[in-house]
């Protein structure tokens, strides 16, 4: 279906981020936003406050992250489309929503505009430390999607794409920004409405008698009710069986988390995205996402103007991880070049895959400023030397 | 043209950001450019030495931080000390004549002064100091499309003070076209 046209600022601004992101929502149809502010990402939830009066949505600044990660799900449950945004501490108070929003299929997105960390860290400056946390950072076992956004235009862009994908899987999609992405100002395309493509809510539309609330079609994603539509519809965090009952039993168990996990592992061919340049014939990859996608292009332009074979990964998608193409290429390359703002996190996945056929650099940085790309160079150039 | 980097530096509430926004806009909304506008973010941008970056080229931008400033904007005493050394070998330095003393001027420099908050007093609004500077670095530098900058300024001020705001720009840039002469 294609975006409502209500709401779209169609032509090209000058927009930062966090505003991007904004807009990216609006035209994705999302009505319901709940935050609660906290910098870098502020800006995100400020425009929305200030647009969606005028098109018809509701923003409510909650009391906390908490209460923001659950007040997006019941929106969901009444028939919005829904997001919250927030940075690292906030992130982790969303946790256990997160875990709840993958358990019940709640298809929603959670922003995260990443700064320096651990704890209150570094709040007006960049880090990408979070990436383990998103995969991982809810209790269980869970599949999840994560996108990382490198320019304002992509924050448009990828905004609209996780709502996609959140209704595509039924799934709560993360989108990985970060505060170097968020507070710069670029050129930002909308199209028009009707070039914006929406993946329209799973509804139900067989019988009412038949119907089951977690019964999978055969991508093994679930259609959806809205509240008050007649539908006897109970959701829990609990394991629950097809009609949403909970069922706490090995079995059920079996069934339900599994499934949860194999919708997006069975389907990563249709989610993964990277894109590649001058990766055939390489003797080094640089795996990169987000801002250091762009942060390790002189880098890797030096090292091919010196005459080194230098191909670029960059991770569009980074859960789930491309795991077949980073299989495929550790036989071809001598080294992978991870340069990533954080003391090692994505890289642990490229080394999972390579699996010892090549080997694996991680160019690390605690966060505060992107990479000087000289460090990325001199890594490039040592791995090259074999 | 290839990658220019500009800083504008001043303090908080001269319009430091909005400048910054200006170039942007003008560059890559009513001209053809690729734009990068980095802020300074943080206390500084409410009050003390505070900055704006921005990166104009004709090809995309990928590195999103100046490596080495070409033009450097600048409206405060305490901008000038805390960031004129940062400008590149040769660089051109543009400062408001009587809220910079320029001493201790690089010698590699090309500097260009103009007396911005007496001419914005002149129109009226002291505000628009930022907007003189505006049309005086677009004359002296070149930097952008003077046409272009004129539309991003009718469309970045606020509603009401597009045509103040038009004098202030053209009243700088006047004034730069005829000190670039002199030059020559």
């Amino acid at each position: 279906m294609k975006a409502d046209p209500k709401g779209v600022l169609t032509g090209a601004i000058f927009l930062d981020g966090d505003h991007a992101c904004a807009e990216g929502a609006i035209a994705a149809g999302c009505r319901f936003v709940a935050g609660y502010p906290i910098t870098p990402s502020t800006e995100v939830v400020e425009r929305i406050a200030d647009r969606f009066p005028l098109i018809g949505g509701m923003f409510i600044q909650m009391e906390d992250e908490i209460a923001s990660s659950i007040a997006i799900q019941g929106a969901v449950w009444g028939g919005k489309k829904a997001m919250t945004v927030t940075s690292g501490p906030g992130f982790s108070l969303m946790m256990e929503h997160i875990g709840l929003a993958a358990m019940t299929e709640v298809p929603c997105v959670f922003v995260d505009v990443q700064r320096g960390g651990p704890s209150t860290g570094l709040p007006t400056l960049p880090g990408q430390g979070d990436m383990m946390q998103a995969r991982w950072g809810s209790h269980g076992d869970y599949g999840i999607i994560a996108l990382c956004p490198n320019s304002p235009q992509e924050c448009f862009d990828f905004t609209i794409k996780a709502f996609n994908l959140s209704e595509q899987y039924r799934v709560p999609v993360l989108l990985m920004m970060d505060e170097c992405v968020g507070h710069m100002t670029e050129r930002v395309i909308i199209p028009p409405a009707d070039q914006i493509e929406l993946y329209p809510r799973r509804y139900y539309d067989g019988p009412k008698e038949e119907f089951l609330l977690f019964k999978p079609d055969k991508d093994m994603v679930p259609p959806i009710v809205k509240a008050g539509d007649g539908y006897n519809i109970h959701v829990t965090g609990l394991t629950h069986d097809e009609k949403g009952y909970p069922a706490m039993t090995v079995p059920a168990q079996e069934k339900l988390v599994r499934r949860l996990i194999d919708k997006i592992k069975l389907n990563a061919d249709k989610i993964v995205e990277y894109k590649e340049e001058q990766v055939e014939g390489a003797d080094v990859v640089v795996v990169t996402y987000g801002i250091t996608s762009r942060v390790a292009i002189p880098a890797i332009e030096q090292a091919r103007a010196e005459g080194m074979k230098v191909g670029h990964l960059r991770l569009i998608v980074a859960w789930p991880f491309p795991e077949k193409r980073i299989k495929e290429l550790a036989s071809k390359v001598k080294a992978f070049v991870v340069p990533e703002i954080n003391y090692g996190q994505m890289v642990l996945e490229v080394e999972r895959h390579v699996a010892g056929k090549a080997r694996v650099e991680l160019v690390g940085h605690g966060g505060g400023a992107v990479h000087n790309p000289k460090d990325i160079y001199n890594v490039i150039k040592n791995s090259v030397k074999g | 043209m290839a990658r220019t980097e500009i800083k504008i530096g001043g303090f908080g509430g001269q319009g430091v950001i909005l400048s910054g926004y200006i170039i942007g806009r003008a560059a890559s909304i009513f001209d053809t450019k690729h734009a990068t506008m980095i802020q300074a973010f943080g206390p500084e941008a409410r009050g003390s030495a505070c900055s704006s970056q921005v990166i104009v080229s004709a090809e995309e931008i990928a590195y999103p931080y100046l490596t080495s400033p070409q033009i450097m904007i600048v409206m405060s005493q305490e901008a000038y000390t805390k960031f004129t050394p940062e400008l590149a070998q040769g660089g051109i330095l543009i400062t408001e004549e009587e809220l910079v003393q320029t001493h201790n001027l690089r010698k590699d420099l090309k500097h260009f002064s103009i007396p911005a908050t007496r001419f914005a007093e002149e129109l009226g609004k002291k505000m628009v100091l930022n907007i003189v500077m505006m049309g005086f670095a677009t004359a002296v530098t070149g930097f952008v499309d003077p046409e272009a900058m004129r539309k991003a300024v009718t469309a970045s001020v606020p509603k009401g003070t597009e045509e103040l705001n038009l004098s202030a720009f053209n009243k700088g840039y006047e004034y730069g076209v005829k000190e670039k002469a002199k030059l020559n």
